[in-house]
């Protein structure tokens, strides 16, 4: 995975998007007449290019705010604009990749990621050339038919990401994507999407509750505390890119990993 | 037999015949599916023979009942005096009858599914008639249509059309359910009607697949009673009338032909719905 050398497919296009401001978002939730309160007046700034965690254990809101994000809830207070625009509804600005594995199991790998072109209504050669490129870049232009049940977690999480990504999106949210995977697929995959990210250079919201992979993937991680929700501390990343799985075992990520 | 058997072709090369034989049968009996299902027939008929000659009575009596033998004449007889009048006129009832069933049973049971006020306003009525059985709506089926054949249509059409129904609604109810499915959709940017298209009809597939297979069976079930109005033609006719008159033998013959139509007919419905359903792999376990 590592020596794939990587073209952008989106090359000509370089507009500075992707930037996300998350303000005053609170969340309260009542289940049988108690309310919960999940997130307390979050506020975050994301740069247009940023790949940044949002690193919390269980329980701390962190899914809950990236479904905000997305406009899959309404918060109780507070908005998030992204690229100048109030987030009211889900949109295809916004790519998510879900947790569990999430493609449409009635279409092929090819189908499931040309599924959002095909509801813009972009023509279909132009949709061809774009989703093969795509399958192409995570390594999956041999598997463009074959259904999802005939795919492993790792690659079914690469046709998700890809799905979310052909939108050229101005932001990629994505909510433990690699949890459910063993721990050497998971390494893989962080590569992969840094080598996605570097090519691509969209704005990237990692969710995760695995303080080393915040701390790999990451430009920024956002620390939440439980109970209510909220940002405990902000930490840069100042690691070298690129950056592969060995650099986990270098000291600098030792002290990362414990200041965290 | 050779395409059942493509290992023990290779095995076997030059081996003495008797023990290729021997396994050539035990290949037959331990890894051929048909053959064993075939097995399994002649055990049934080979047994209901046997209770039969021995006149078997404990508890069940097997005294009266015709045995595999006479039923064989019957259908020897029946098929010999112009059998297809009886067979179309049943095959036509009961086809008109579930295709009606799943073209109302499949729309009504996606705006049920998917419409809260098309619940609302068509569900209660619905609940009401879906535990009248068959036999029941004779009378008002005589009443209601203006001939005996679209009352028969009717009865074969009730007996498919709340399985039908009711699995569409279910499965239309599940996949709404899925969360993550509708968001995917959500988040690609997609309207109700892509979310309808994409996502809500092919994944309630497999459930409405199940329903029309059932509601195929129940139309057959239903057939007999539809028949009771029938005046001279039809499989489930021929069955009550020799009930009437007595005569035991077409009575059996009667409830196997409408048995193996049924089943054939069932396994036609989910063979073809299955291709509509490329995605699913089915993989049993083996015995």
């Amino acid at each position: 995975m590592r020596q794939e050398t990587l073209t952008s497919p989106l090359a000509t296009e370089s507009t500075p998007k992707g930037s996300v401001s998350v303000e005053g978002i609170s969340m309260i939730f009542s289940r049988q007449g108690r309310s919960i309160e999940v997130l307390d007046s979050i506020n975050l700034l994301i740069k247009p290019g940023e790949l940044v965690c949002l690193l919390g254990p269980s329980g701390c809101g962190k899914s809950t705010l990236l479904n905000i994000i997305a406009g899959f809830i309404k918060p109780t207070a507070g908005y998030v604009m992204v690229d100048q625009h109030q987030v009211k509804t889900p949109g295809a600005d916004r790519g998510f990749v879900f947790q569990q594995y999430s493609l449409l199991p009635w279409k092929t790998t090819f189908q499931n990621v040309e599924f959002g072109l095909k509801i813009k209504g972009i023509p279909k050669s132009e949709r061809e050339d774009m989703v093969g490129e795509y399958l192409n870049l995570v390594g999956l232009g041999k598997y463009r038919n074959a259904y999802p049940s005939q795919l492993s977690g790792g690659m079914q999480q690469r046709a998700s990401i890809v799905r979310a990504l052909v939108n050229s999106p101005s932001v990629l949210l994505m909510d433990e994507p690699f949890a459910a995977l063993d721990a050497q697929t998971r390494h893989m995959m962080q590569e992969l999407l840094l080598n996605i990210w570097s090519t691509l250079k969209t704005t990237v919201i990692f969710v995760t509750h695995d303080i080393e992979e915040a701390i790999f993937l990451g430009d920024r991680i956002f620390v939440m505390g439980v109970q209510p929700g909220r940002i405990k501390a902000e930490i840069g990343i100042p690691l070298d890119r690129p950056r592969h799985v060995d650099d986990m075992l270098s000291p600098e990520f030792t002290q990362l990993n414990r200041q965290a | 037999m050779a395409s059942i058997l493509p290992q023990s072709r290779v095995r076997t090369n030059g081996l003495p015949p008797l023990t290729r034989l021997y396994q050539t049968l035990q290949t037959i009996f331990f890894s051929g599916r048909s053959v064993r299902r075939l097995t399994a027939l002649i055990l049934f008929f080979g047994i209901w023979q046997i209770l039969c000659m021995i006149g078997f009575k404990f508890f069940i009596n097997f005294q009266l009942i015709p045995s595999p033998w006479e039923v064989l004449n019957a259908t020897v007889d029946f098929f010999l005096s112009d059998p297809w009048v009886h067979i179309r006129s049943s095959v036509v009832r009961v086809l008109v009858g579930f295709a009606v069933a799943s073209v109302l049973g499949v729309a009504l049971g996606i705006l049920i599914g998917w419409f809260q006020i098309a619940e609302d306003l068509l569900m209660p009525s619905l609940e009401l008639l879906r535990p009248i059985p068959a036999v029941a709506w004779i009378p008002l089926a005589i009443l209601m249509f203006p001939n005996a054949e679209t009352g028969m249509i009717y009865i074969t059409f009730i007996g498919a059309f709340f399985p039908i129904l009711i699995s569409t609604i279910q499965a239309v109810e599940n996949i709404l359910h899925d969360i993550v499915l509708i968001r995917v959709g959500q988040c690609l940017g997609a309207s109700q009607w892509h979310v309808f298209k994409d996502i809500v009809i092919p994944g309630a597939l497999p459930g409405i697949a199940g329903g029309l297979t059932i509601g195929m069976g129940n139309a057959w079930f239903c057939l007999v009673t539809a028949e009771i109005l029938a005046g001279r033609y039809g499989v489930g006719y021929v069955t009550w009338e020799s009930y009437v008159t007595s005569n035991y033998p077409p009575i059996v013959m009667g409830m196997l032909l409408i048995g193996l139509m049924g089943a054939f007919s069932s396994w036609a419905v989910g063979h073809g719905t299955a291709a509509l359903m490329p995605w699913r792999v089915n993989k049993k376990q083996d015995a």
